[in-house]
């Protein structure tokens, strides 16, 4: 055989395998039974719009308030870790270590349960509190060694031609580098937002009431309540319809961001 | 501090850089008068390109003293910062702030550091472009203009500050061939208009036109300088007269 037609056969071998997984697939499941426990249209509609409006929602406002917190935190640790002053990067570094180390189940727990013990008080703002500290803490985390990677990836003239022109240290990196290193990680920040789309399904281990309660944690009530999974696969497909566009708006920005360089 | 005027823009006094145990700079003495075009040449990793870069303390000096007109610019309390604004820096690989358009990068420093307001700022930049010949280019971004176009942004860019003086880190070597001659139209412009300049540069033929002081470096030493007809076609060293013969 030559290797074109080698080629070939292999190409033609694998085919025929994914066929034979898909047909067997089809065969072998219970479509019923599937459709009767995950695909119950009347019950899909009969959750909108309060999936939507309520709880989506909620999954958002808690995402967006943990990502504020969690990027502002994490701006203030990349410039620490970058600092000249010993102490700052070694606080930096150790904080960074610690909550990539840490699930993020437990450091919400910890938030909830420990700052009480700690400080006699809770987080302020209820669950949104909760949110922001204790997913923001571990976001903060990742985006700061990223955040931190953009600084480093914008070239050295830069800061020096920004110190030429007779910019202070910290004009020169909040008008000329952090501009550019933001572009450069447009991608992994909405990756690192995406995610915490995700992790705020977490934040049901504190407790939640029916109106405060997130997208996963009203489609498994729901799915207790009704004994069927469809809210489950509706909350599912939710998550996508919120998700899918944010990876297209990357590539549109990304595309922009070539622009200015 | 108080600025001297009649003082020198430029006093090198015994100046010294280390990187570790590599001796960069062993002990330069320079002055450049006002009004003063001065090339700096030698062969790659003679230390003029650091020479260049101490002057306006991008490089830390280990030893010696640099003076901006009178000021000591290697004190610890100098404000280094406002005595930046009075030095105009160029670099090989111009440096442009590619996030900008090109009169966001003229006005930038002019509006944060000087505290211009915007339509003086403006009105600046603009002069300056058209200096450079380039005020069509006014809203593009960088990245949108050739390599000879971009460095004389960048030159309008530190003529925006109204520096005093002009320090250039061979601007041209970045640059394909056929776009060396408008910029160093333009720095020859620049000189006859009476800005003190300090070049650093391979470009033999600028040199002899425009330099009043040709110096030669290499070992970290000045090796020998004076007008361009002396240095370039009867250099008085041997090392000068090797590193001429080399690139000519």
């Amino acid at each position: 055989m030559t290797p074109r037609q080698r080629q070939r056969a292999i190409r033609g071998t694998l085919y025929l395998l994914l066929a034979a997984v898909v047909v067997a697939a089809i065969l072998f499941a219970d479509w019923g039974s599937i459709q009767r426990n995950f695909f119950r249209w009347d019950i899909a509609v009969e959750m909108f719009p309060e999936v939507l409006v309520q709880f989506a929602l909620n999954t958002l406002i808690y995402t967006l308030v943990a990502f504020v917190f969690g990027l502002i935190l994490a701006l203030a640790l990349a410039l620490m870790r970058l600092s000249p002053v010993g102490p700052y990067r070694w606080i930096a570094t150790a904080y960074i270590e610690l909550f990539r180390s840490v699930p993020a189940l437990v450091t919400i727990l910890l938030v909830n349960f420990g700052i009480p013990l700690a400080f006699g008080r809770r987080v302020p703002g209820g669950l949104l509190g909760i949110a922001a500290v204790g997913l923001g803490a571990v976001a903060a985390a990742y985006m700061a060694e990223t955040i931190r990677a953009g600084i480093e990836a914008v070239p050295r003239g830069q800061m020096e031609a920004a110190r030429s022109l007779g910019m202070r240290p910290s004009q020169a990196m909040f008008s000329i580098i952090l501009p550019q290193a933001f572009r450069i990680i447009i991608p992994p920040l909405t990756n690192e937002f995406v995610l915490l789309i995700k992790d705020t399904s977490l934040l049901f281990v504190v407790g939640t009431t029916p109106l405060t309660r997130e997208l996963t944690k009203f489609g498994r009530d729901t799915m207790q309540t009704l004994g069927n999974a469809t809210p489950m696969v509706v909350a599912a497909f939710i998550y996508m319809i919120i998700t899918l566009p944010l990876t297209y708006l990357v590539r549109r920005l990304e595309k922009r961001g070539a622009r200015g360089r | 501090m108080a600025v001297d005027l009649t003082a020198p823009p430029i006093q090198i006094v015994g100046l010294g850089k280390k990187f570790g145990e590599l001796e960069v700079l062993k002990g330069i003495d320079l002055q450049v008068n006002a009004g003063e075009v001065v090339c700096v040449i030698g062969p790659s990793g003679s230390g003029k390109s650091t020479l260049l870069r101490c002057v306006n303390r991008l490089e830390e000096p280990t030893s010696g003293k640099i003076l901006i007109e009178g000021v000591d610019m290697t004190d610890p309390d100098v404000d280094i910062d406002k005595l930046r604004t009075r030095i105009g820096m160029v670099f090989q690989h111009f440096n442009l702030f590619p996030h900008l358009t090109v009169i966001d990068n003229l006005t930038i420093a002019q509006r944060k550091v000087l505290k211009r307001s915007k339509q003086e700022a403006r009105e600046i930049a603009l002069a300056n472009l058209e200096r450079v010949g380039l005020l069509e280019k006014v809203n593009e971004y960088p990245n949108r203009l050739s390599g000879g176009q971009q460095q004389r942004v960048a030159i309008a860019r530190a003529l925006s500050m109204k520096p005093d003086m002009m320090l250039f880190d061979e601007p041209t070597s970045a640059l394909d061939p056929e776009l060396i001659g408008e910029v160093l139209d333009v720095m020859r412009r620049l000189a006859k208009d009476g800005m003190t300049m300090m070049v650093v540069t391979h470009e033999m033929g600028f040199a002899r036109e425009v330099a009043d002081r040709v110096i030669f470096m290499d070992g970290g030493v000045i090796v020998e300088q004076g007008p361009p007809r002396e240095v370039l076609t009867n250099p008085q060293h041997e090392r000068t007269r090797r590193f001429l013969s080399m690139i000519l």
